[in-house]
Order: structure tokens, then C-alpha cells, then sequence
């Protein structure tokens, strides 16, 4: 099992969750954040004169997925995230010792 | 004689200047940073617990009661004593003395709440308090009383204000001016941090109740539901919207047309406009409101330069642009407006726009130099500014215990 961590533009949220739910990905869980990375900030404006606000709004997609699925989500992840500007965002990757389904009581791939 | 339709304009105006205070708590609550909203609306909203009492207790005395030397009320008036349902034989003549006085109130607590907004973020709320019973007593009812009181010197000289361009705005925004260098600056201003607005939209809101609720501020001061009332309403929105206008403007030529832009200009509009309203033709209220505007823009431009934290600019928008309207008085006014007021600088009397200027130093001065004495003995005492780590916690977990977005999803 692996933890998918996505941190991707607001816009795309809705393409990258209907291109997962095509190869049978639906458990997710999202949130807004702000971040950055290589993307400036933005400019905005006070009463007169502005200020820099340097974190920018995103979406993070956390999922669980089995490990032979991995390279497809990343695959439709990026495919449907990219704008090919920067500010497109992230994904990690990172390995789940243990799932538990609260309702059942299942644990292992069986609760994922 | 107790006139009906008089009586029922000041009323109606009383509590249209009332509904001002939390417009301005919204106006100011929007302004600043999430943690600090809650702290930054209760310094409007308490007041209309603490001033209106005070105020009945012995500050309409103080402020209006029979003259004493011209520099304030004496205390006949004490506890609404002699103050009832018929007319005072001094004021508002055809309304119950009981309606002139809480109209007046209403003035009295938002004067107050107006200078808030220079120190909000960082004021804890027992010293706001304290401030606030002083700044009160010592610097708002003298004033009152030089500016409208019977046998002010102010009134004597034939200053002319007709709804608190000097004892409110002018009044507020020297006070908030002192107190903002007084204070140590939030955290992080020095730093250039953003001290990001939280929620414009709380703000546009605020701006329209300010709007709404002026038009009982000045044309209410009329005193009468007559032909000055509407000339008062009329020259109110018109300034209103001539600096909305010119304000959204200024922000268009030097980057975008900003809605926190508008909303400040329409305020400023209005500050410029309340000394003048009923004493200029209405017309007048464009070059007013727009000029307000360009004064009010460059002077915050100037305190941004200057390096001075005064929080949310009240120096800038009711200070200067106080003073500019009652300048400006003595440039528009007309007789053939108003038989009580005089004729300006356009209708060759300079002499009026001296009286003006003898106002605006007067008040200004007096106003900056008080507050100052009383910010700094209340520093000294209970002290004023909240601590390090109240500050960075935010003040409405740490004055108030209450947070203003609180809950997960529900």
C-alpha cells in the first residue's frame, strides 16, 4: 500500500477526480491549502499600495492506493494536472504500514 | 413646541446614527486579521454599553449642559436631570429634549469607536476601556461642547460644523494618530508582513451601514424634517459618491479598481461632507467628496511612507478628511443655504474659511496633545499594549476567550 499525496492546482481538482473514478480510483480525501514552490507569489492591494502574499491557493489529494496501482494514478495525476506552467504542484509518494476500514473493523489492502 | 414631524426625523436619525457603530465594527472587523476580528468589532460595540451610559450619566451635561467659560457644560444636566419630553429652551427647539439628547449620544459613541481603529491588533481591551472613560470625559464632551455646545468658543466665533467634521472625525483621527505613535507597532510591521485584510466583503457591508446610517448623521442635524434636512441628504450622497468614484479611480491608475478602494472612498466622502452638509449648496459635495478622496489617498500613501503602524488609517480618512471638509465649509458656504450659517471664500467672505482653520487647529491640537497625556498615564498605570504572546495568539483568544471562526466543518 502506498499513500498518493498530491498537491495540485484548485482548477484541476475536478478533472483529476473524474479521470481517477474512469480506472476505478474513488476514495479520496482533499483540502485546501496554500504553498509554494517555485511559483511566485501574487501581488494584492491594500487601501492603497499592495502586498505580496508568497503562498498560493492548492488542493491536496491524499489517497491509499495498492502498489500496482500506483503508476497509473500518478499517470492520470499528472497527465490531467498539468498545465505545463509552474505552480502545477507535487506528488509524494509514500509507503502505509497499515489501513483499517472503522466500519468493519478490516485491515490490510482489504480496507483500502 | 414639540413639532411631530420633527420629533420623527430625529428619532429615526438617532437610531441611524446608532445602526453606525456596528457598521463601523464590521467596516474596521473586516479590515484585519481573522485572530483579531472579534477584539477589533468589540471596540465599536462595547462602547454602545459604555458611552451611552456615561453619556446620560453626566457626558450630554458636560458636552451641552448651560456654558461654563465657553470650554464646557456644567453638570445641571447630571443624570438627565431637567432633561424630558419638552423641548430644550437652547437646542432643537421643536423636538423633546429627551430626542435631541440621544441623538447626540449616538455621536458620543461612535467618536470614540472611530479612533479604535488606529490601534486595533494590539491594545488589550481593560486599557481600551480605561482610554476610552478618559478620552470620553476630557477630550470628547469639551469638544462637543466648543463645537456645538451654547456658548462655545468655538460656536462664538461662528466656526461652523454642522454635524462633527471637527468634533468627531477630526476629533477621532488626531486621537488615533497620537495613540498609533504611542503604541509599539504590531509584530511584524517593521518587518513589512502583510497585515492582510481578513474579509472585504465584511468590510463593503460595514461601508453600506456607514453610508445608510449617515444620512441621520447629517441630515438628522438638521434638527428639523424640513427643505435643510434634504438639502443636508442630498449634498451627503452626492460627496459619498463623488469619492467612491474618484477613490476607485486613483486605484485604477496606479494598479487595479479595488473594492476595499471604493469602500474607503465613500467613507472618506462622507467624513469630508459632514461639516459641510448643511451649510454648502449639495452640489458642492462632488468637489468635496473628490478632493476628500485625493487628500485621504496620499495621506495614507504618506503614513505607509512614514513608517507609522496606525492600524486601519483613521488619521488619514476621518483626521484629514475632517479637516478638509471643514475647511472646505469655509470655502462652499452660503447663506442662502442655511440663514444660520455664512457665506465662504467663494462668496468672497475669507474670513469664514480663518474661522474654519482657527476650528481645525483648535480641535486637532487639542485632540492629538490629550489623547497623547491620557494614552501615555494609562500606559503607565494598567498599561495599554497587549503582550508578545497575546498579540501573536491573536487578541480574541486572549481579550475575549471566543474565537470568531471557530468549529471543524460544523
Amino acid at each position: 500500500m502506498k499513500k498518493i499525496e498530491a498537491t495540485i492546482r484548485p482548477e484541476k481538482l475536478e478533472p483529476v477526480r473524474a479521470a481517477l473514478a474512469e480506472i476505478g480510483i474513488l476514495g479520496m480525501t482533499i483540502s485546501e491549502v496554500s504553498g509554494r514552490g517555485r511559483q511566485k507569489g501574487v501581488a494584492l492591494q491594500w487601501r492603497v499600495g499592495e502586498y505580496r502574499v508568497e503562498f498560493l491557493p492548492k488542493v491536496k489529494i491524499e489517497m491509499v492506493v495498492l502498489d500496482e496501482d500506483v503508476g497509473r494514478v500518478l499517470n492520470v495525476i499528472v497527465r490531467k494536472a498539468r498545465t505545463g506552467e509552474r505552480g502545477d504542484g507535487k506528488i509524494f509518494v509514500v509507503p502505509v504500514d497499515n489501513a483499517v476500514r472503522v466500519r468493519t473493523g478490516e485491515e490490510g489492502e482489504r480496507a483500502i | 413646541m414639540v413639532d411631530a414631524g420633527d420629533t420623527g426625523w430625529i428619532l429615526v436619525s438617532a437610531a441611524l446614527v446608532m445602526l453606525m457603530t456596528p457598521g463601523l465594527a464590521s467596516f474596521y472587523g473586516g479590515m484585519v486579521r481573522r485572530k483579531n476580528v472579534l477584539s477589533t468589532m468589540m471596540m465599536s460595540f462595547a462602547l454602545l454599553g459604555l458611552i451611552a451610559i456615561l453619556w446620560v450619566l453626566y457626558g450630554y451635561s458636560l458636552g451641552f449642559g448651560p456654558n461654563l467659560g465657553g470650554i464646557i457644560g456644567r453638570l445641571d444636566w447630571i443624570g438627565l436631570r431637567g432633561v424630558g419630553q419638552d423641548p430644550s429652551d437652547t437646542y432643537a427647539t421643536t423636538v423633546p429634549h429627551l430626542a435631541f439628547m440621544i441623538f447626540q449620544a449616538m455621536f458620543a459613541i461612535i467618536a470614540v469607536a472611530l479612533w479604535s481603529g488606529g490601534v486595533v491588533e494590539r491594545m488589550k481591551f481593560s486599557g481600551f476601556l480605561v482610554l476610552s472613560v478618559l478620552w470620553f470625559t476630557v477630550v470628547y464632551c469639551p469638544v462637543a461642547h466648543w463645537v456645538w455646545g451654547s456658548g462655545g468658543w468655538l460656536t462664538k466665533l461662528g466656526a461652523l460644523d454642522f454635524a462633527g467634521g471637527t468634533a468627531v472625525h477630526l476629533n477621532a483621527g488626531m486621537s488615533a494618530l497620537a495613540l498609533a505613535l504611542l503604541l509599539r507597532p504590531r509584530k511584524g510591521f517593521r518587518e513589512g508582513e502583510p497585515m492582510e485584510p481578513h474579509n472585504i466583503p465584511m468590510v463593503m457591508l460595514g461601508a453600506g451601514l456607514l453610508w445608510f446610517g449617515w444620512f441621520g448623521f447629517n441630515a438628522g442635524s438638521a434638527l428639523t424634517s424640513s427643505g435643510l434636512a434634504s438639502s443636508a441628504f442630498v449634498a451627503t450622497n452626492i460627496a459619498a459618491a463623488a469619492a467612491a468614484l474618484t477613490w476607485m479611480i486613483l486605484g485604477w491608475v496606479h494598479r487595479r479598481p479595488s473594492a476595499l478602494g471604493v469602500a474607503t472612498g465613500a467613507v472618506a466622502g462622507l467624513v469630508a461632507i459632514t461639516p459641510a452638509a448643511g451649510f454648502v449648496n449639495p452640489i458642492a459635495g462632488i468637489p468635496i467628496g473628490a478632493i476628500a478622496a485625493l487628500i485621504c489617498y496620499y495621506c495614507m500613501v504618506l503614513r505607509a511612507k512614514q513608517g507609522i503602524d496606525e492600524s486601519l488609517d483613521v488619521w488619514a480618512v476621518h483626521g484629514m478628511g475632517g479637516m478638509w471638509g471643514a475647511l472646505a465649509t469655509g470655502i462652499f458656504a452660503s447663506v442662502a443655504v442655511n440663514s444660520a450659517g455664512a457665506d465662504g471664500l467663494l462668496l468672497g467672505n475669507a474670513m469664514q474659511l480663518a474661522k474654519q482653520l482657527v476650528g481645525v487647529i483648535g480641535v486637532g491640537a487639542f485632540a492629538f496633545a490629550a489623547t497623547w497625556v491620557l494614552g501615555k498615564a494609562v500606559d503607565a498605570t494598567i498599561g495599554l499594549g497587549v503582550k508578545e504572546t497575546e498579540e501573536i495568539i491573536g487578541l480574541d483568544i486572549s481579550q475575549h476567550g471566543e474565537r470568531a471562526y471557530g468549529g471543524i466543518s460544523q
